[in-house]
């Protein structure tokens, strides 16, 4: 059954509340990205429609947007996507050399998953830094100023973890 | 040493928590304004500044503010533009990241002029860290009083939030943030009615970038006409850039506007020079969007004078050999870049980025990434350069949004400028191999 815990149900009570009454639709994007963390990284339309229920707006409301966007994965991905950025200020600094490393240590094609299901590879537009190129975001976090040594230990370190890795990993209830 | 205004206290340890900014006169602007200032003269010193909008259109920001309709009984919003996928600008992202307060501060003191009771900052979804960050300086601001309920004893009460986005550079066009604010698809509106009328919820509504109103607070607490003085001509006060690309010190840098560019490019102060020693062979001086310029036109005008980092001077010469200061991403190429590669960078940036309402923007993009890809893969026809000249022209102006004007200048510029490059790949693709390469500055094929 996809459902939220009590903790998180309150959180997301709590941004529906940051909006005008009746406008509650506008916290769609942050509730699908906590779906999207809860429940293994993707997005299943069991997922958005609870979603939909939750915001009480139709399923299809949920599922235009849920395409529209490129974080939300509507298939599932590894438990750490490589997010490479290959855009103008990174591909001049070397961002498809960064995606060929990757592709021949993990033994994977950009788009795919590795078969222990632990790495996606996937190439994205701009991530917003660009002077610390080349780099790539998994989860919340940058790993910039790419060499293949930094990507090699990268990969050590997240398979050591076993971990799924989401943007919202930094701790949200904290904060809002 | 330029003047810093924004960047003034970067150095300064803890400056990012609201103790410190406070030592530092953080917030003053906020006591100022609400305390001895009506919105009205708020207004009046931001229209004296000459401030122009710093997300990449540069419209003066006080007339923008006195666009608002103000029938009573309706909310007025404010939104702060935080989306900031511009390929080449990631300075919004610097300023968060390490004096946040001077944000926050801007939102108060700038719905305090409008009017506002609630405003949103909108950032993009990748920088979630960055959002968090956020959070906990409004957080610490509500501690203080200084946002919520009758903040700092006044009769102004006012509500700030985070939005987070989810991937997508066409919110950054004002309207179709609006519509992600509403938690809908990112598509761009037909205006009118501008969002100054009818904006977030239908209410009145005025965007704003982060710069933007992070500048607000010093033009309040300098004085609107002590801020003209910086800068040149209408290009007053101080700019964020960030510059990437082949340059040995990558980074975001506060400039004052009028700085020569061939400063900007050289000098330690800045970026330190191109990657080993290389030439320089073109910039994208204000982000993806805006025209490529060839080593010679960025560096002087076509009439011989020294360009500056100002608005009129990187426009100067119109599209024929100028440019745009636009967002002041600076992406600076050297001598071993393959424009026509870079190109389809841009190309392939946009069809990926088309929210595919308007036809032109739809397959004209994806139609010009297509035939780059066949040209850097040694597949051209010696009509591609024509045929993509005539797809851009037609893109351009027949869009709703300005994103299909920005998918055709690129491709416009590198044809009117690199012409011959276009050739060479057309008609000896084998010399596509002898691109030469680099992995983090060091190069990998000859
Ligand atoms: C496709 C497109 C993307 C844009 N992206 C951004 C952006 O990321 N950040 C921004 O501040 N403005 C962006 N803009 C400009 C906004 O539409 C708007 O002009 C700006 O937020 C107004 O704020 P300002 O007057 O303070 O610059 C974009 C415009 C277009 C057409
Ligand atoms: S120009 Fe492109 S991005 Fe803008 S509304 Fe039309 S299709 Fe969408
Ligand atoms: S081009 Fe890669 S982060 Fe901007």
């Amino acid at each position: 059954m996809v459902k939220f815990n009590d903790e998180t149900l309150a959180l997301v009570h709590k941004i529906m509340a940051r909006y005008p009454k009746g406008k509650e639709k506008s916290a769609l994007l942050p509730i699908l990205h906590i779906a999207q963390a809860e429940f293994d990284g993707w997005l299943s339309p069991a997922t958005m429609d609870y979603v939909a229920s939750i915001l009480k707006i139709q399923s299809i409301e949920v599922y235009e947007v849920a395409s529209f966007y490129s974080m939300y994965n509507l298939k599932p991905v590894g438990k750490c996507l490589l997010e490479v950025c290959r855009t103008s200020s990174c591909w001049v600094r070397g961002a498809e050399d960064v995606v060929k490393h990757l592709e021949k240590r993990l033994g994977i094609k950009e788009g795919e998953t590795t078969a222990d299901g632990m790495f996606t590879i996937k190439t994205v537009e701009c991530l917003g830094s660009c002077g610390t190129a080349p780099l790539l975001q998994c989860g919340a976090s940058y790993h910039e100023n790419l060499t293949f040594e930094k990507v090699d230990a990268l990969i050590e370190t997240y398979r050591a973890e076993g971990k799924r890795k989401s943007y919202t990993d930094l701790d949200w209830n904290n904060t809002i | 040493m330029g003047k810093k205004i924004l960047l003034e206290h970067l150095n300064v340890p803890g400056i990012n928590t609201l103790d410190v900014y406070r030592q530092k006169g953080g917030y003053s602007s906020v006591e100022k304004a609400l305390k001895t200032m009506t919105p009205a003269e708020v207004v009046e010193e931001v229209k004296k500044s000459g401030l122009r909008g710093r997300g990449g259109a540069g419209f003066p920001t006080g007339l923008k503010w006195s666009f608002l309709f103000k029938p009573e009984g309706v909310e007025r919003y404010l939104v702060c533009n935080a989306d900031e996928s511009e390929p080449g600008t990631f300075k919004d992202r610097f300023l968060m990241e390490k004096i946040p307060h001077s944000l926050i501060e801007g939102m108060i003191t700038s719905s305090f002029a409008l009017g506002a009771k609630t405003s949103y900052i909108y950032i993009r979804g990748e920088y979630f860290y960055v959002a968090r960050i956020l959070e906990k300086a409004i957080d610490e601001a509500y501690a203080a009083g200084l946002l919520g309920k009758n903040i700092l004893g006044t009769d102004f009460s006012h509500d700030c939030y985070v939005q987070i986005g989810a991937g997508a550079y066409i919110c950054g066009e004002e309207t179709a943030l609006l519509e992600s604010l509403e938690g809908k698809r990112g598509n761009p509106r037909i205006k009118p009615p501008f969002p100054a009328i009818a904006g977030l919820y239908g209410c009145p509504t005025v965007v704003n970038n982060v710069e933007t109103i992070a500048a607000v607070s010093s033009i309040i607490n300098m004085g609107g006409e002590e801020y003209a003085k910086i800068g040149i001509g209408r290009s007053t006060g101080t700019k964020l850039i960030s510059a990437s690309g082949h340059i040995n010190k990558p980074g975001t840098f506060e400039i004052e506007l009028g700085l020569p560019v061939e400063e900007f490019i050289y000098s330690e102060e800045y970026c330190g020079g191109i990657v080993n020693g290389n030439k320089l062979k073109a910039v994208v001086p204000g982000g993806s969007s805006v025209p490529i310029l060839p080593a010679h036109l960025i560096l002087k005008t076509e009439k011989g004078e020294p360009r500056l980092m100002s608005y009129e001077s990187l426009s100067d010469g119109g599209f024929v050999s100028g440019s745009m200061l636009g967002s002041g991403g600076f992406i600076v190429y050297d001598e071993t870049t393959s424009i026509v590669k870079n190109l389809y960078t841009f190309a392939r940036f946009y069809h990926h980025e088309s929210c595919g309402q308007c036809s032109p923007c739809r397959e004209g993009t994806g139609w010009m990434e297509k035939i780059l890809h066949r040209i850097i893969n040694g597949h051209g026809k010696a009509s591609d350069i024509e045929l993509l000249w005539d797809i851009q022209r037609k893109i351009e102006g027949n869009t709703i949004c300005p994103l299909g004007d920005a998918a055709a200048w690129p491709v416009a510029s590198a044809i009117r400028h690199f012409r011959s490059e276009f050739e060479e790949y057309i008609n000896h693709p084998e010399k596509i191999k002898d691109v030469k390469h680099y992995f983090n500055l060091h190069q990998l094929t000859t």
